[in-house]
């Protein structure tokens, strides 16, 4: 195999499991260093800069940084990355005099952004700091998006939302509530320079099958429902209600039934547990409440006795499955469900009614607009689309990404500059040795378990709808949970010409993930690794011949602890333990670059 | 040396050898020897072929004498027996625990100045007796423990750390074993695990004093240009004679080798030592063509490597003494100590 060019910061930047799969690139080793070291503020504002809302994510992130961590291929549960971004932002002191600076001088530009979400505040969050003028249009009475109407404040408390939505608000935003836009035609006249569309995917998904019409008064479309509820235009449900469909907006909608007076609650899934959309921790939260999931019972018809809602009928469902896929499937026999409610939960759509098809922008057969995936550029030019109104729904760190990727295509595009040349990500090494067995980390593996969040008393928590259950880690809790990280930013970083093969660092390595051997093909090459090659999306690092042998110096990644141990061991220092940063651009960034 | 411990940890997949033991679960405490020492490595092919081996830690019994090569024994298999003795006497203390337990597996591990210098009487009885056991002398040319002065092992003018040059002709563990009838003389290097592996498996089932001579370079007094037992100097010079696999009891030898080429030499438990001769005409069962042999490439200064002499069939202390095949430790109490009426009656006999 070819040695591997570690210049490229994709190889060491793919090492740092958990920021590879965050969508915004969050630096997680580093913040959780941070609190490591009761420096709050600095964790959370590191946060910030990638992900703009730390106190929220920290509490309803969707974390796809905790399924990639190290630490669950070690046989241990994933460290709780999202958890300890709550600790860094209820920590916190004052940040304000962390805060970009927001010129006086405004730059001549005015930006629409069209829905006041989590996408449309990012996209002012990275211009506003320029000098742009943005006008931020929400039809509702209150900023927010989804973060606000549907998800529930036992979850996500307002002042949480309030203060980071006015981090970004009071930086000279201009918002105008219970303002829908109505025609993009009208608006584009207005002459803005650029407008980014960030409206979400709006439109609760229908069940048609009998007695829908009839029974309307107590069927509901779960986010709309959700949102009656959050701004207090419902405040009761019956006592009995089912919910259908399994995602996660399925399990706000049976706690928040809870919450309403509720006291059987039923969750119907037409599949088994496997195929479940919503996270596992989510799924856990409702049936610590003593929600039911009902697997594998397809929904047939609305039963109305006397032109009420009376229950609702099922066929009961088998399936084959292989490998994962449902093969075959037949009906066993049918069930009616007895409910005083039901509320329906299976998925969002986009819809935009008011951007009218004569402006020469694209839309696909979906009746959704064609927009670029590296620019967000929908084919009229200057018009941009983020969060879920781009590609559908999905969560709220992914509609933040969009929205820095949007920024930097309105910066761009305001100066005339071609949207597809975007800068690099910057990488830059530097080592951690301190002396003969020191470190500048703690590079010590801590073999403690993930620390369990304390949650709210059951009888505590019904009482109203905004006691938020998670207790948050304590002192004590946070302290063992920062350990955990194995800081996979401090890369093993291999120096081939100093090496004599004397093979220490081989023997030292407790998971053998250090190989040195003849070099081969790909397929060879993984048939001598000591370890054998069992994620093959893990990098690999391949050495220039060694010096003494030609031999070559194999590194897989899957399951280095970054211990240290390597390089403590190595007699002439052919393994260092360094820290690798990385810088991703923002808008701001591409001030001047042509 | 290192200060924090290797962790142990959990991995998905790993695997255990016959007896239901981890790899892991052949090695000792963290090793303080300098870092890239050749003494690690071969304690962490010990810790290999052990594994392999499915011997069960408590039935060995893990003997040294002084030096950095004897403090090694600290450093694999923890739930072995052990003797740390002083300085050349390991041969001796490996002898009486061999007398009272026949049955354990045993594995010296001594130094070129431990071996060559103060314990070189006791390394020629060893080797003479033919006592049952592995006994690795871990070759770097130094007494590495007491800063770097030239052993017996170092050869006529290779160059010290800071300058000298050493006048005296060397003694070969390898030749000299084999000219005090030894009967398994073998000689690997720190940086060729494969070999040293199958090595240490092949001594400790040869069923007698098995020498394995390990050029172990030291990287602190012994790794500069002008040494003869660097890693540089030691792969530039590295010439194995033969090449040893080493085929379990049950196993048939599945490799296929054109006679003449090669050699099978039986133990006595079944396994099988298949050797394949890499220097043509090179017959490991002849010793005075081996003495030969060896002199001539110790003229051209080549570091010769393998299983380079084996008599399998030469009697051990026990069948030598005509000793109980129950491991003393095994006998009762009354055969093994019949009493004072025995022993005056014994006595009576004498006068
Ligand atoms: C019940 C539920 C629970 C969820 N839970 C989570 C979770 O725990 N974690 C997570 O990461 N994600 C969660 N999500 C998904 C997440 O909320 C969305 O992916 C995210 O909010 C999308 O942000 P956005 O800015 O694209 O759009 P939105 O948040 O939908 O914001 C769009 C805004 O635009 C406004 N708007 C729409 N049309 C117009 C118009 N024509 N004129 C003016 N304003 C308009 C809307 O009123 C709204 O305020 C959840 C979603 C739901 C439905
Ligand atoms: C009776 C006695 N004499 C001398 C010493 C000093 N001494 C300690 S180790 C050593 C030499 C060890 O050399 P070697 O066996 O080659 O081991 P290495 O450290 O090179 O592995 C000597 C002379 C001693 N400990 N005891
Ligand atoms: S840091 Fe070095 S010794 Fe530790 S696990 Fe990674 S490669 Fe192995
Ligand atoms: S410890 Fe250092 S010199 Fe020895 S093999 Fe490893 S990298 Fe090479
Ligand atoms: S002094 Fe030499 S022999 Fe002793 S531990 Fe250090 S490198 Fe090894
Ligand atoms: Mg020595």
């Amino acid at each position: 195999m070819k040695p591997t060019n570690t210049n490229n910061p994709n190889h060491f930047h793919k090492v740092v499991d958990c920021q590879w799969a965050c969508p915004a690139h969050t630096d997680v080793p580093e913040y959780i260093r941070k609190i490591a070291q009761g420096d709050f503020t600095q964790a959370y504002m590191l946060n910030r800069e990638s992900n703009i809302f730390p106190g929220i994510l920290g509490r309803v992130c969707d974390r796809p940084c905790e399924p990639a961590c190290r630490r669950g291929r070690t046989n241990q549960k994933p460290v709780a990355i999202c958890r300890l971004k709550r600790v860094a932002a209820d920590h916190r002191g004052d940040i304000s005099a962390h805060m970009p600076i927001i010129p006086k001088n405004k730059n001549g530009k005015r930006v629409a952004l069209i829905g006041a979400g989590c996408a449309s505040l990012a996209v002012a969050n990275d211009l506003m700091p320029i000098g742009y003028e943005c006008t931020i249009f929400e039809a509702l009475k209150e900023p927010g998006g989804l973060m606000r109407s549907n998800i529930p404040s036992f979850r996500l408390p307002a002042n949480v939302l309030n203060e980071e939505i006015n981090a970004i608000v009071d930086m000279g935003a201009d918002l105008r509530l219970n303002h829908p836009i109505e025609s993009m035609k009208s608006l584009l006249a207005e002459g803005y320079d650029a407008v980014f569309v960030g409206t979400g995917a709006p439109k609760g998904k229908e069940l048609k099958l009998p007695g829908r019409e009839e029974a309307t008064a107590n069927i509901h479309i779960g986010i709309t429902w959700l949102e009656s509820v959050a701004f207090g235009h419902l405040d009761a449900i019956g006592k009995r209600v089912l919910i259908i469909g399994v995602g996660n907006t399925a399990m706000d909608c049976c706690r928040t039934s809870l919450r309403l007076g509720a006291k059987d609650v039923k969750v119907m899934a037409r599949k088994p547990r496997d195929f479940f959309k919503a996270s596992d921790w989510e799924l856990e939260d409702a049936e610590e409440e003593n929600v039911e999931i009902i697997v594998n019972h397809s929904p047939k018809e609305f039963v109305l006795e006397d032109g009420r809602l009376v229950g609702m009928k099922f066929e009961q469902v088998e399936y084959d499955i292989e490998y994962g896929r449902i093969v075959n499937q037949w009906t066993t026999g049918e069930i009616v469900v007895p409910c005083d409610d039901v509320i329906l939960a299976i998925g969002q759509e986009n819809a935009f009614p008011w951007i009218e098809r004569d402006l020469g922008m694209e839309f696909d057969q979906w009746e959704v607009p064609v927009v670029d995936e590296t620019t967000f550029e929908s084919t009229l030019p200057g018009v941009f689309f983020g969060g879920d109104s781009a590609f559908g729904p999905k969560n709220i760190i992914w509609a933040v990404e969009h929205g820095h990727q949007a920024a930097i295509s309105i910066h761009r595009h305001c100066q005339g500059k071609a949207l597809t040349e975007r800068l690099p990500v910057l990488m830059n090494l530097g080592s951690r040795k301190m002396g003969m067995h020191e470190w500048s980390f703690s590079n010590d593996f801590d073999p403690a378990a993930r620390r369990k969040m304390e949650h709210v008393e059951l009888d505590q928590r019904f009482k109203d709808l905004t006691t938020e259950v998670e207790l948050g880690f304590t002192a004590e809790q946070a302290q063992q949970e920062v350990e955990r990280c194995l800081n996979c930013d401090i890369q093993t970083v291999f120096f081939d010409s100093l090496c004599i093969e004397c093979d220490a660092c081989l023997d030292i390595c407790p998971t053998q993930c250090l190989t040195i051997t003849t070099n081969a093909d790909k397929g060879d090459l993984f048939g001598q690794l000591r370890a054998p090659r069992r994620e093959p999306e893990q990098p690999l690092y391949v050495s220039e011949p060694l010096k003494q042998t030609t031999r070559v110096m194999v590194k897989d990644e899957n399951l280095c602890l970054h211990c240290s141990l390597c390089a403590e061991r190595c007699p002439t220092a052919a393994w260092d333990m360094q820290k690798s940063g990385f810088e991703f651009p923002r808008a701001i960034d591409h001030n001047g670059t042509s | 040396m290192t200060y924090i411990t290797k962790p142990r940890i959990d991995l998905p997949g790993q695997s255990t050898n016959k007896i239901g033991l981890l790899r892991r679960d052949y090695e000792g405490v963290l090793s303080t020897l300098c870092a890239g020492c050749g003494h690690d490595s071969i304690t962490a092919a010990i810790v290999q072929a052990f594994w392999e081996l499915s011997i069960p830690p408590e039935k060995v019994v893990k003997l040294s004498g002084i030096g950095c090569s004897s403090k090694t024994p600290a450093y694999f298999i923890s739930g072995a027996h052990g003797f740390n003795s002083v300085h050349g006497r390991m041969p001796s203390v490996a002898t009486g625990a061999l007398a009272g337990n026949r049955d354990l597996v045993c594995i010296g591990v001594s130094g070129d100045g431990d071996s060559l210098s103060i314990g070189f009487g006791q390394f020629g009885h060893a080797v003479r007796r033919n006592i049952n056991m592995l006994y690795i002398i871990e070759n770097n040319g130094v007494y590495g423990l007491t800063k770097g002065q030239f052993s017996a092992s170092a050869d006529k003018g290779s160059k010290a750390k800071r300058g000298e040059i050493n006048q005296w002709k060397n003694i070969d563990s390898v030749s000299t074993a084999i000219s005090m009838g030894g009967s398994f003389a073998a000689r690997s290097f720190s940086g060729d695990r494969e070999q040293l592996v199958t090595l240490i498996k092949a001594g400790v089932m040869h069923p007698g004093c098995a020498i394995l001579d390990v050029v172990s370079p030291c990287v602190t007094f012994n790794d500069h240009l002008g040494s003869t037992k660097s890693y540089l100097y030691t792969r530039d010079h590295y010439h194995p004679a033969l090449e040893t696999d080493f085929v379990a009891p049950a196993n048939e030898i599945t490799t296929s080798y054109a006679e003449g080429e090669s050699t099978v030499v039986e133990l006595h438990d079944g396994s099988k030592l298949l050797l394949k001769k890499a220097d043509s005409g090179y017959d490991a069962t002849n010793r005075s063509k081996v003495l030969r042999y060896l002199e001539q490439q110790r003229a051209r200064g080549e570091v010769v490597t393998g299983l380079l002499f084996i008599n399998a069939e030469l009697p051990e202390m026990h069948l030598i003494y005509g000793t109980s095949k129950t491991a003393m430790k095994d006998l009762r109490f009354d055969k093994l100590n019949p009493g004072s009426l025995a022993l005056a009656e014994l006595q009576s006999r004498m006068r």
